[in-house]
């Protein structure tokens, strides 16, 4: 393999990881906040795609006013999603909760077969970054370059929001312990619900990246992307954004690899996530940068 | 007491002859479709009991029943299929060699799906079975996607994406209704027993059950590879009745079918998940209109492909949201309770007036 293939497999992989990134923090902030898999979360960045798609292709608006408009709705969505499908259930057991997100998550995905059909449609993605660059013997979509620095740029805005605001310090009370949190004086229901919009958002950005770079849409497309992310998050550790980022990246460049260096197992590539996520599991169980928990009785 | 025993005796004994009765009468006289939607209805009873036991009786939740379901239809109807037929279907590569040839009976061959599949749950259960809750289930699903992924890829061996086709269709109510009974009864026993009990223990209080000296990684695996076993019957069930099966059909979608059984039928209630099965079952074909254009003579009402799954999806949010027990919660059904319910008692109730009445007039 030249340096030029291998500098050209490595930015995608960077690219993808990025992607991957941006959708595991969705799933890490709601874990940390709720201990619940959102299986919602990779259909409600599956309808960013296709909120992107009716606004540039069927109500013509420009793609720069469209994309902030599809993050907006795609953050209402998912905390749309949180107050019909789980805020009735926070007392409930855990199993309840779990089955609701399956729930939310299979209705999304029937309700967009039947509203917009099942056939794939073209994403429509703006000239501007799609166009090829060369550099060197490599050539790349403009789009591998502008990937990691919105990536980047959103996940500097979501430490300072985090970390700076006050919104962010009570989504870290509550993270820790709701009981305490909601003494102290913190709406439990709005920060919750405030967490969900972020991830969703979250979740629109990485989706119209992501349709930009596979340019192809279906009401399917959410559930391998969700479940991988998801397992980007659980191996850098659930519940830390820090570690969502590191496990994104590391799904998204090993995926591309395995693909570049070993061409036998191209059909194994679903795969490589799933026996990645096991391997951790077994001898890491709370992932790269999780904390070790003991259960108190 | 004795006279109560003997009475629900007395009803059960009615209850399986007419059951009886009713497959031969079916089998004989019903016509294809009603029998085809019957023998479904038993296997998810099947499938439905396997995953309760494991999801309702012991806690753990798995999301792996669709690769379960997977192993055992492939190994059942791999040994079932003929060899000229299994020739003419594996195109691209020709089957590996001692499986080419082979040839088994049909309980042979379903009972050697059941033990592959159990063997797979086993070697699934030593890593998984550490992990709790939501690790579990996303482990689990994993397991089974990666099932399907190998299928996909196993030329040799599952023919790949274009699966088998010609299965002999040697699954008949007989064998679908027998089966379920059989994994009733095994599984009452199990859950009844002194296992069964630490299985429940584990369910409610894993740290709590443990300090009772519960060996947890035992009956966890347990439970787990009983629960693989009739999955994999199941499937190999639902394999020769389809006559065509492919690494698709096992997505997780399929599991979230059982899911639903289970759910709804109560998650801890072998029985609630076997009538649960058959109204899903009958209800997934009463609702095919939805997916269909109706014509009302005057006014065509033009349905929508996939608006059932959508129904489906918002009835198992709904049953969670507002009716967590499903229909029999964690109890079984019992000719007493039956007997003891309101509607029966009304009943009896007209019976005994209708009776007096009639003594009245003469």
């Amino acid at each position: 393999m030249t340096l030029d293939l291998f500098l050209q497999h490595l930015s995608n992989g960077i690219s993808l990881g990025s992607l991957y990134a941006l959708i595991a923090i969705g799933y890490t902030m709601v874990y940390g906040i709720l201990r619940l898999i959102n299986f919602a979360h990779g259909d409600i960045f599956m309808m960013a795609t296709y909120f992107a798609f009716f606004g540039i292709v069927t109500f013509r608006i420009p793609w720069f006013i469209t994309f902030p408009l599809v993050l907006v709705l795609t953050a209402g969505l998912g905390m749309g999603v949180e107050t019909v499908a789980y805020r009735p259930l926070r007392e409930a057991p855990k199993i309840s909760l779990l089955i609701s997100a399956i729930g939310a998550s299979f209705f999304l995905e029937n309700l967009t077969i039947v509203l917009f059909g099942g056939v794939p449609k073209p994403f429509p993605a703006p000239k501007l970054f799609t166009d090829v660059v060369q550099v060197g013997a490599v050539s790349i979509q403009k789009l591998t370059f502008y990937i990691p620095i919105v990536t980047v740029i959103a996940l500097l805005g979501l430490m300072y929001l985090i970390n700076k605001t006050k919104t962010g310090m009570a989504m870290r009370a509550v993270s820790m312990d709701h009981e305490t949190a909601r003494v102290m004086g913190i709406n439990i229901n709005r920060t919750i619900s405030f967490t969900f919009g972020l991830g969703s958002f979250l979740a629109a950005v990485g989706g119209i990246m992501w349709g930009m770079k596979f340019p192809q849409i279906q009401p399917l497309m959410g559930v391998i992307p969700g479940l991988k992310c998801f397992i980007a998050a659980v191996i850098g550790g659930i519940g830390n954004i820090g570690g969502a980022v590191i496990g994104g990246f590391i799904l998204g460049i090993g995926e591309i690899m395995l693909v570049a260096f070993l061409p036998d197992l191209t059909g194994y590539r679903d795969a490589f996530a799933f026996v990645l996520l096991i391997l951790i599991l077994m001898s890491k169980p709370t992932g790269i940068l999780g904390e070790k928990t003991a259960e108190k009785v | 007491m004795a006279e109560q025993k003997r009475r629900n005796q007395i009803l059960t004994t009615v209850s399986i002859l007419l059951l009886l009765g009713f497959i031969y009468f079916a089998e004989n006289y019903l016509d294809l479709y009603i029998v085809r939607i019957l023998n479904v209805c038993a296997i998810y009873a099947i499938l439905g009991m396997s995953m309760n036991l494991i999801n309702g009786f012991t806690g753990l939740f798995s999301l792996g029943h669709a690769g379960f379901m997977a192993v055992g239809a492939y190994t059942t109807a791999l040994l079932t299929m003929p060899p000229a037929v299994k020739q003419q279907i594996f195109y691209l590569t020709p089957l590996i060699k001692p499986l080419d040839q082979m040839n088994l009976a049909f309980p042979l061959a379903l009972l050697v799906g059941g033990l592959l599949t159990a063997l797979v749950g086993s070697m699934i259960a030593a890593p998984v079975l550490r992990l709790k809750g939501d690790y579990l289930a996303i482990a689990t699903l994993g397991f089974a996607e990666i099932i399907r992924v190998v299928f996909t890829n196993t030329q040799s061996i599952t023919n790949g994406a274009l699966g088998l086709k010609g299965i002999p269709a040697l699954t008949n109510l007989w064998w679908s209704f027998g089966t379920a009974a059989f994994t009733l009864v095994v599984l009452l026993s199990l859950i009844n027993s002194s296992y069964g009990r630490a299985l429940k223990a584990i369910r409610e209080d894993e740290t709590a059950a443990e300090a009772m000296g519960i060996n947890l990684a035992k009956h966890k695996t347990l439970s787990f590879v009983t629960g693989a076993f009739f999955a994999g019957i199941g499937g190999g069930l639902l394999g020769n009745l389809l006559g065509t099966i492919d690494p698709k059909m096992f997505s997780f979608m399929f599991t979230f079918n059982i899911l639903l059984i289970v759910v709804l039928g109560g998650m801890g209630s072998l029985t609630g998940s076997i009538i649960s099965a058959f109204i899903v079952t009958f209800a997934n074909e009463y609702l095919r209109f939805l997916d269909e254009s109706i014509n009302l003579g005057f006014f065509v009402l033009r349905g929508k492909v996939g608006m059932r799954s959508v129904v489906f999806s918002a009835t198992l949010m709904f049953v969670v949201l507002f009716y967590r027990h499903g229909l029999m919660g964690s109890k079984e059904f019992s000719w007493d309770r039956l007997l003891a319910s309101r509607v029966c008692q009304r009943m009896q109730g007209c019976f005994k007036k209708r009776l007096l009445k009639g003594g009245y007039d003469q």
